[in-house]
Order: C-alpha cells, then sequence, then structure tokens
C-alpha cells in the first residue's frame, strides 16, 4: 500500500480532528491552516495510521497533537531530520512536517535546505508571521527592516528572508505560496503539494494577532488583495486585478516582468506572461514580487518533479539485495581469516 | 625484544615476543605496511595487538615531524594484551620519523634507518642541527643503516615508473626486510597485492618485485654484529576460526548483526567525524542487511534522523566522537523523553573542543552518563577491546529497544583503529532479540509501561487505531499527555531513572579480570586500558603484590555488585586516560576511596607506568 491509496471508508473532517484542546492564542492564522487542513484531507483520501505530521518547536509546532493522525513534536528546528529518518525508516508513510519562520529559517534554516535539496518525499508546511510567537515577540528572519521588538528596541536591522526564494535556491521541486485565512484555496495547493512526490515546499503567511497583528495585511487585506495578491496557474496568463483588468509583461529580456493593463485602453492578453510552473527562471522572477509596489505570487509558483530520495535509496537498497540478502557469517569471515585447530 | 633464549632449527634466534614501529612520512605508506605485517604474523600464528598512530594532517609537508605516521605491532608466542609499550625495532623512513620516535627505543634496540632519506634538507625539516647517524646520537642502540631510497629504486627501475612512483614501493621493500628478519611467509602480501592492482598489473610487479628484493637483501647481506634473524614460535590460542578487527569494523558489524537478530532493518544516521567515520563506511556497504545508512548535514541531524527512523518502527543508531556528541544532546533528550531506542557508537578522542583529533582519551565519560539538560539517564557501555565491540554494539540494540531507550557505546582511537585477531562467533550461536510492537486499540496510550522493565510500548506508525502524538513535553503518566503537573514531572523522572537503574538486573554481575575479590588494592579500568592494566596487574601479581584488576564495561547502570565489591578492597585506583572521571563516579556513587591514575597524553597507558603506579600505592 502507498500513501496514495485510498482508505476503505471515506473519511470526514472531524476524523481528524484529535481530543486535545487547541491552544493558540484566539484569533491566530493556525486555527485556519488547522481547519483548511483538517478539512483538505479526507478529498485526498488519506488515511490516518499512514499519516504523520512532524514539527520543530514554536506555536505552529503544536500543530500535531491537534490532528488524530501519528505525530511527532521534536526539538526546535529539527523537523525536516526526523522526517527525513522516518521516511527513511518506513517509505509508506505520508509525512508532513510543520515549521515556522522562526524554527525552519534561523535554529533549522540548515536542515530544510538539505530536506529540499535532497528532495525527500514531504510536505513542508512552513508558518510565516514573521515573528516569534512563543517566546514572547522577539523578530525572526523574515521580520522586515525597522521591526520593533523586544530584542530590537529601536527596529530590527537584519535583511529579512524571502522563504520561496530560499526554497527555490535549495533545488525544492515544488514550491508554493498560501494565505492562513483563504481556507479554500490553500486546501487547494496543500492537495497539490501532496501529490506531487518528492519534498514539497509551500509558504503560509500568517497573522500572529499577539505579537505582530496585522503581518500581512499589506497583501491580505480584503480592500486591495485583488491588487497584491496575484494567483497563477499553470498553462494561464498572469493576471490580477479587480477585474482581472491587469497583468504581468516579461521585459528586458527576461530579467523582470512589469505591470501592464489588460484589455479596453491596455495590451492584449497575449503579450502577458503565461505561467509555466517547469520554469524555474520565472518562479525566481514570481518569487520576488512584493507588495504594493507588485502583486505578491500565489499557488503554485514551481513543480518540476525528479526521482524522489527515498526512491533513489531505496532503488540502491534494492540492487544491493539483488544478490540476495546479506550473511551475516559470510560477512564476518570476509577477507582474511585463519583457523587455529 | 626478550633476550633469545634458543635457536631454531634453520638458526633462527627464537623470542618469546618482539614490538615493531614502523614510521615515515604520511605519504611513505606505513599504515599499509603495517597492516600487511599484521595480516601475515595473524597467519603465523602469533597473537598479536597493533597501535596505528598517524597524524591529523592528510598530506602534511614532507618531511616534517607533524607529519609523520606511525604504525606499532607487539606479536608474541603468548597473548598479547597491549601493542607494547617500547618498540624493540623501530624503522625511520626518514629524520623527522626518527626524531618523533627514537625516544621511545629502549638501550639496545634495533633502528633500522633509511639513509636514503637523511639528505641536509630533510634533516632540517626534521629539525637535526647535525646527522645523528654520525653524531652519537645512535650510540645506545644498535643500527641497521640501508639506502632503501635507492635500493628500491634499482630494484623497480626496469618497471619504467619513474622515479616518484618507484621510490612509493619502498615500504614493500622493507617490509621484505622485515618479513625475512621475523620469518614470515611473503605469500599473503603477494596475492594481496596482486588483487588490489589487478588492473594495473604492472604496480603489482613492482611492488612484488621491492618485496622480494627486500627479503632478498636480508638473505644476501651480511648484516652487523647483533643483528640476524628471529623466529616467534606460535601463541597457543583456543581453536576456532580468527581474522583480525578493528573496533570501528567490530561496531558496525555488530550492529547489522543486531538489526538482524531483532529482525529490524536498521536506519544508521552520521557526520564524518575522526575517529568514528569507519563505522559510516563499513556500515555504507551493508545495505544488503537492511542497514540503510544516511550522511546527514550535521551531527545533530544525523541523530535526528535515527530518532526519527526509531519514531517509525526502524532501529535508529548513529555514531560519532566528542564533539559530536556535544552536538547530539539535545536529540538524546528527546529521545529519553520519547522513550525510543537508539544506538549511539562514541568513538572518544582527545578534547576538550577539537583538541587532538587522531589521538585517543577517554574523556567522554561524564558527558555519556550526564551531559544532557534535565535529569536524562541511559545506558552506557564501554567495550574493552576492538573484538568486544560486537558484542558490544548488539547488546547495544537489545537493551535500547527491550527498554526503548538511547545506548550508548564508548569506543576511542585506540580501540577504533586498533586490530586484535578476533575468534569469530557463528551467528547462529547468537541470542535473539525479542522485539514487540503493540497493535492492540483496547485501553491505548502511547505511555503505557511494561511492568517489569518499565519500558513503554512501541508502535510503528501505520498501525491503525493506534495513531497518537508523542513529543519532548512532558508527558502525564496515566494518559501519555503533555502535562505540566509537579507532581507529574517528579513522578515521570523517578520513572525515567528508574527504568535506567533496572537494566543493571539484566547484565552480569561485576567480576574480577585478576585476583581476588577482596584485598589491599582494586587496579579498576574502563575501556581501551584493559591490556595495560591487566599485564601490569599479572606482573605485579608475579612479584608477590595484592593486587585485583576490575575492569567495568557497563558503564551505566553500574552493575548491581559494584559497590559491595569495591568495599572488599583497602586501595583503590582508577586508570584513566582523562583528567579523572571513573573515578570520582564510583566515589559519588559509592562513597569509597578511589584514587586516580590519570594520564592526558593521547596515547594508551604503558604497562610500566600502571605497574610503578601499583607499587608505589601499594608503598604509600
Amino acid at each position: 500500500m502507498t500513501p496514495l491509496d485510498p482508505p476503505a471508508q471515506k473519511l470526514t473532517k472531524k476524523d481528524f480532528v484529535s481530543d486535545q484542546e487547541v491552544r493558540w492564542c484566539p484569533g491566530c492564522g493556525d486555527y485556519a491552516i488547522l481547519a483548511a487542513v483538517q478539512r483538505a484531507l479526507p478529498d485526498m483520501d488519506v488515511s490516518r495510521e499512514k499519516t504523520v505530521f512532524v514539527s520543530g518547536i514554536g506555536c505552529s509546532s503544536r500543530f500535531p497533537y491537534y490532528m488524530s493522525t501519528y505525530g511527532f513534536h521534536t526539538i526546535h528546528g529539527r523537523a525536516p531530520a526526523l522526517a527525513t529518518g522516518l521516511k527513511l525508516a518506513n517509505p509508506e508513510l505520508d509525512i508532513w512536517v510543520i515549521t515556522g519562520d522562526g524554527d525552519g529559517l534561523s535554529i533549522g534554516g540548515n536542515h530544510l535546505m538539505h530536506l529540499l535539496r535532497r528532495n525527500v518525499d514531504v510536505q513542508l508546511m512552513l508558518f510565516n508571521n514573521r515573528i516569534y510567537g512563543l517566546t514572547k515577540g522577539q523578530y525572526s528572519p523574515t521580520s522586515l527592516l525597522g521591526q520593533r521588538s523586544p530584542s530590537t528596541p529601536m527596529g530590527s536591522v537584519d535583511a529579512p528572508l524571502n522563504p520561496t526564494l530560499f526554497a527555490l535556491g535549495a533545488g525544492s521541486r515544488f514550491v508554493a505560496r498560501g494565505i492562513d485565512t483563504s481556507i479554500k484555496t490553500l486546501g487547494d495547493v496543500l492537495t497539490e503539494a501532496r501529490a506531487h512526490r518528492g519534498a514539497s515546499f509551500v509558504e503560509i503567511l500568517q497573522n500572529c494577532p499577539v505579537f505582530n497583528d496585522g503581518a500581512w495585511d499589506g497583501v491580505t487585506a480584503k480592500d486591495i488583495a485583488s491588487d497584491t495578491q496575484m494567483w497563477v496557474e499553470h498553462g494561464k496568463p498572469l493576471r490580477f486585478g479587480k477585474n482581472n483588468d491587469k497583468g504581468l509583461r516579461i521585459v528586458e529580456g527576461g530579467r523582470r516582468v512589469e505591470i501592464v493593463t489588460v484589455g479596453d485602453g491596455g495590451v492584449p492578453e497575449s503579450e502577458l506572461a503565461v505561467h509555466d510552473e517547469t520554469n524555474r527562471t520565472l518562479a525566481f522572477l514570481l518569487a520576488q514580487l512584493t507588495a504594493p509596489e507588485m502583486p505578491m505570487a500565489f499557488g503554485v509558483l514551481y513543480r518540476d518533479p525528479q526521482p524522489s530520495y527515498g526512491q533513489a535509496v531505496s532503488a540502491q537498497n534494492t540492487q544491493a539485495m539483488a544478490k540476495g540478502a546479506g550473511d551475516i557469517d559470510a560477512l564476518l569471515r570476509s577477507g582474511h581469516t585463519w583457523t587455529v585447530e | 625484544m626478550d633476550t633469545p633464549v634458543t635457536e631454531s632449527a634453520d638458526g633462527r634466534e627464537i623470542l618469546d615476543s618482539v614490538v615493531i614501529r614502523f614510521a615515515g612520512d604520511s605519504g611513505d605508506g606505513m599504515q599499509l605496511a603495517g597492516d600487511q605485517f599484521t595480516q601475515t604474523t595473524a597467519v603465523a600464528g602469533n597473537d598479536l595487538a597493533t597501535f596505528p598512530d598517524f597524524p591529523a594532517e592528510i598530506r602534511a609537508p614532507a618531511g616534517t615531524t607533524f607529519g609523520v605516521s606511525g604504525f606499532q605491532i607487539h606479536f608474541a608466542s603468548h597473548d598479547v594484551l597491549t601493542p607494547g609499550d617500547a618498540p624493540d625495532v623501530l624503522v625511520a623512513m626518514n629524520p623527522a620519523a626518527l626524531k618523533v620516535n627514537l625516544r621511545d627505543v629502549p638501550r639496545g634496540g634495533l633502528v633500522i634507518v633509511n639513509t636514503g632519506a637523511f639528505s641536509k634538507a630533510n634533516l632540517k625539516k626534521a629539525g637535526y642541527a647535525s646527522d645523528p647517524l654520525a653524531d652519537g646520537t645512535m650510540a645506545p642502540y644498535r643500527v641497521l643503516k640501508i639506502d632503501i631510497s635507492k635500493l628500491t629504486s634499482d630494484a623497480v627501475e626496469h618497471f619504467g615508473l619513474g622515479s616518484k612512483a618507484s621510490l612509493r614501493t619502498k615500504n614493500l621493500w622493507t617490509l621484505g626486510l622485515l618479513y625475512w628478519m621475523f620469518d614470515r611467509d611473503r605469500a599473503p602480501t603477494i596475492k594481496w597485492l596482486e588483487g588490489k592492482f589487478s588492473k594495473k598489473p604492472e604496480l603489482a610487479q613492482a611492488n612484488i618485485a621491492a618485496l622480494n628484493a627486500g627479503h632478498v637483501y636480508g638473505e644476501t647481506a651480511e648484516m652487523p654484529q647483533g643483528i640476524g634473524c628471529y623466529k616467534v614460535p606460535k601463541a597457543v590460542l583456543e581453536s576456532g576460526t580468527y581474522r583480525n578487527i578493528t573496533g570501528n569494523e567490530a561496531l558496525a558489524w555488530g550492529l547489522a548483526a543486531g538489526g538482524r537478530l531483532a529482525g529490524l532493518p536498521v536506519v544508521f544516521g552520521s557526520y564524518p567525524i575522526t575517529p568514528a567515520s569507519s563505522v559510516l563506511h563499513n556500515l555504507a556497504k551493508l545495505k544488503h542487511f537492511g542497514v540503510t545508512t544516511f550522511q546527514a548535514e550535521d551531527e545533530i541531524a544525523a541523530v535526528c534522523s535515527a530518532v526519527g527512523a526509531s519514531f517509525g518502527g526502524a532501529l535508529g543508531a548513529t555514531a560519532t566522537s566528542g564533539p559530536g556528541m556535544a552536538l547530539k544532546g539535545e536529540a538524546l533528550g528527546l529521545a529519553i523523553m520519547t522513550e525510543l531506542p537508539l544506538v549511539v557508537f562514541d568513538i572518544q578522542r582527545a578534547g576538550p573542543s577539537t583538541g587532538m583529533p587522531t589521538k585517543t582519551e577517554q574523556s567522554d565519560l561524564f558527558q555519556a552518563i550526564w551531559g544532557r539538560n534535565g535529569d536524562a539517564p541511559l545506558c552506557v557501555l564501554a567495550p574493552a577491546s576492538p573484538g568486544e565491540c560486537f558484542h558490544y554494539a548488539i547488546e547495544a540494540c537489545r537493551i535500547a529497544i527491550k527498554y526503548m531507550t538511547p545506548v550508548i557505546v564508548l569506543s576511542d582511537g585506540f580501540i577504533a583503529n586498533g586490530a586484535e585477531p578476533w575468534k569469530i562467533p557463528s551467528f547462529g550461536d547468537l541470542p535473539r532479540i525479542e522485539v514487540r510492537f503493540h497493535a492492540d486499540p483496547e485501553g491505548f496510550h502511547p505511555y503505557i509501561r511494561d511492568e517489569q522493565t518499565l519500558a513503554r510500548v512501541w508502535v510503528k506508525p501505520g498501525t491503525p487505531g493506534l495513531e497518537h502524538r508523542i513529543g519532548g513535553l512532558e508527558k502525564d503518566f496515566a494518559s501519555g499527555n503533555i502535562s505540566y503537573d509537579p507532581k507529574n514531572h517528579h513522578k515521570m523522572t523517578k520513572v525515567r531513572e528508574a527504568k535506567i537503574l533496572g537494566i543493571a538486573k539484566d547484565m552480569p554481575q561485576q567480576h574480577v579480570e585478576l585476583g581476588n575479590d577482596h584485598g589491599a588494592l582494586a587496579i579498576v579500568g574502563w575501556g581501551s586500558t584493559f591490556g595495560s592494566v591487566n599485564q601490569a596487574v599479572r606482573r605485579a601479581r608475579a612479584e608477590g603484590l595484592d593486587v585485583s584488576h576490575i575492569h567495568v564495561r557497563q558503564m551505566w547502570p553500574m552493575p548491581s555488585n559494584l559497590g559491595e565489591l569495591l568495599r572488599r578492597f583497602d586501595k583503590i585506583l582508577v586508570p584513566e586516560l582523562n583528567n579523572g572521571q571513573l573515578y570520582r563516579v564510583l566515589r559519588a556513587e559509592y562513597l569509597v576511596p578511589a584514587q586516580p591514575l590519570d594520564k592526558v597524553e593521547g596515547q594508551p597507558f604503558k604497562v610500566a607506568e600502571v605497574l610503578d603506579a601499583i607499587r608505589e600505592t601499594l608503598n604509600a
């Protein structure tokens, strides 16, 4: 049985709700993400016993306790390493790694990079709220310059990291972006992530109402969302804006994209860039777009599957087994031996 | 070299035991020569022990003292416990090798010198102001001066390898000479060379020619007064099939055997580090034994991958050295908290920090027993020899699985790289390791414990109806849910401790290696000091001294009778290659007056050092 085989009986959202009381702060974006996952899983035809959520440390990393699947709440930053060993030990498991901007990009940045470049077959959700929540509000690797926090009373002077660019740079073969409260579209993105064999990276913009309220207002606020969000789809022109009246055109020989008006008084749709999720260069261009100057890109930015790490490892194991399982007695007697009468 | 007692039928002086040290530049092939001498000596039926001693630099500048690589072998017609205190024969391939090693050679020892490397430039690099071969430095020794470089070049000239490649065969020439001197058979080495260079037969032939030329030189050249040829009769060994084995090979094979005995796949996550890397290299070749190796991005990922694998129902394992152990501490705590099986090999080296990576030490004992945040108990074992590593790797698997705990096996650089003849066990004689995956949903929670062992249940993800969450947060004793209850934390701390201490009931009682189980003095050793300690106690007892040798292999929990045994001695001396660790544990645990005998030089104890300490302690 593989993770993609359907279970005998169709499960519902409540089948994925554990008996543990959810202890995030009221209004936390994590509630919406939890709901999106619990709602989307039944439609992915997963089985609870084959599903494992592995997390590190932080607010987001409480996630496994609230799922009625298998779960491992590990140590700070190391969930990708734990998940790699778990997948090697038990390739049939369907593994989700839950991390945050601090856990995944600060203390665990090294492990995240290696999970992605090795292409370990897991789905990794990075909750990006641009702040340390569990330790009470210090700035994180994705906090903006000038972010005031207990550890940066005069404002942060660290340049922030773009998680999606990081994932692309690390060689991830699946890179997507979603938003905590866009439960439907987030579910769609996660469904795509799960269908992808190999490491799937999903950055989720998440609000922290206590320590960084409005972290993403410049992108997610309803009144501006149509101009600040661009949801991309493979094979479709890159369009956004109220009435879908804007689009992106590639200029300067592919080095840059610019915003153009489409239709009346603007350019024809044929001049717009068409999203090609197998085009890594385009993915880099899209990942860099930030509001308000440009719309931020959401959906599957990049997808170009390659054999996963687990497949490559098991291929070697199978090859080594071709001549039969090893014999310990023969191993101990390999090389030079002699007999004493 | 003992005084020759008799002469063999073929005119060779018979010796009881010999210690030879090969020393040369890192590029001179001394480890290879030593390995070949070892294999051949094993075939000749002697007991033996070896000690490779090489620099950290892969290719240090040629001719310098810090680039000197050495290999010592002790072989005898009786059982051999140590690589020997001092070399009877020193082979010095260049001035630097002479400079570094001569101080260890006793007066009258034989020194074979390659005069071809004693150029002005090399003398200067070695720090010699004048030529030691001419200035009287060598007066206390028997010296055999041979231009090995030239004789080798002449011997292989007709192969047309070029001068550099020709010179590289001088280790084989030297080996040939020693084979003649100690009556060793060249055939195994010739066979090995033919195999190694099967794709480059001209190289095989050149090396064989060098080997033969060295041998012929011994047969034909007139030797100086006092230098002849010798024979070391066969040792009496228990009957059986033997091989030479290093500690790291034994750990790797023991882990593979442990996985097989348990019927579990092994996932071995490791990060390269001296002197542990060869455990990874050995295991990487064992995929067909159900071993998956994973070279992680760092020490932390290495142990974390192993913990993840154990959560997944495989046997997770890792290997490292001291600095890596420091990095693995937090993940060990996670394995302790989530009560998962985990096997950890710590091949100790000289510390702290980077210390002296290629030199041996026993200074990770405290780190292994106590080196984690919180009250975080686990099991620590310490094999005493390369061969014992096989048994203790299997024992670590057994305890890890049965008690759902990390187990640390403390080896060290000396055991890891040293070789000894090892009587090969039969796999069929090894007891199976029982594995019980819990599968019953009735009344299930993840911290249900076995009443006897206190081990929690092991559940393989994928088992329907047993979906559960575990993690590093404290768990409620009765439900396995997260708990911040003060009394519960106290109780869980005690339960974790009791589980580990209970392992003592499942392991052998402490026995006395040598001597009485009471008396004036107990020498309490652990790990790789076994040979020197045992030999020293043996000699002291032969002198009539009341001394016993106790060697601890179960470092935590310690054998249940150890305290009571130690109290039957008036004095306790604890020789350790550290600044005093086990002696402090013994004092803390048993309130006994243990005294330290510490040596922190990156080198094993010499028998004489322990023997002197025994005499001194008894006279005090």
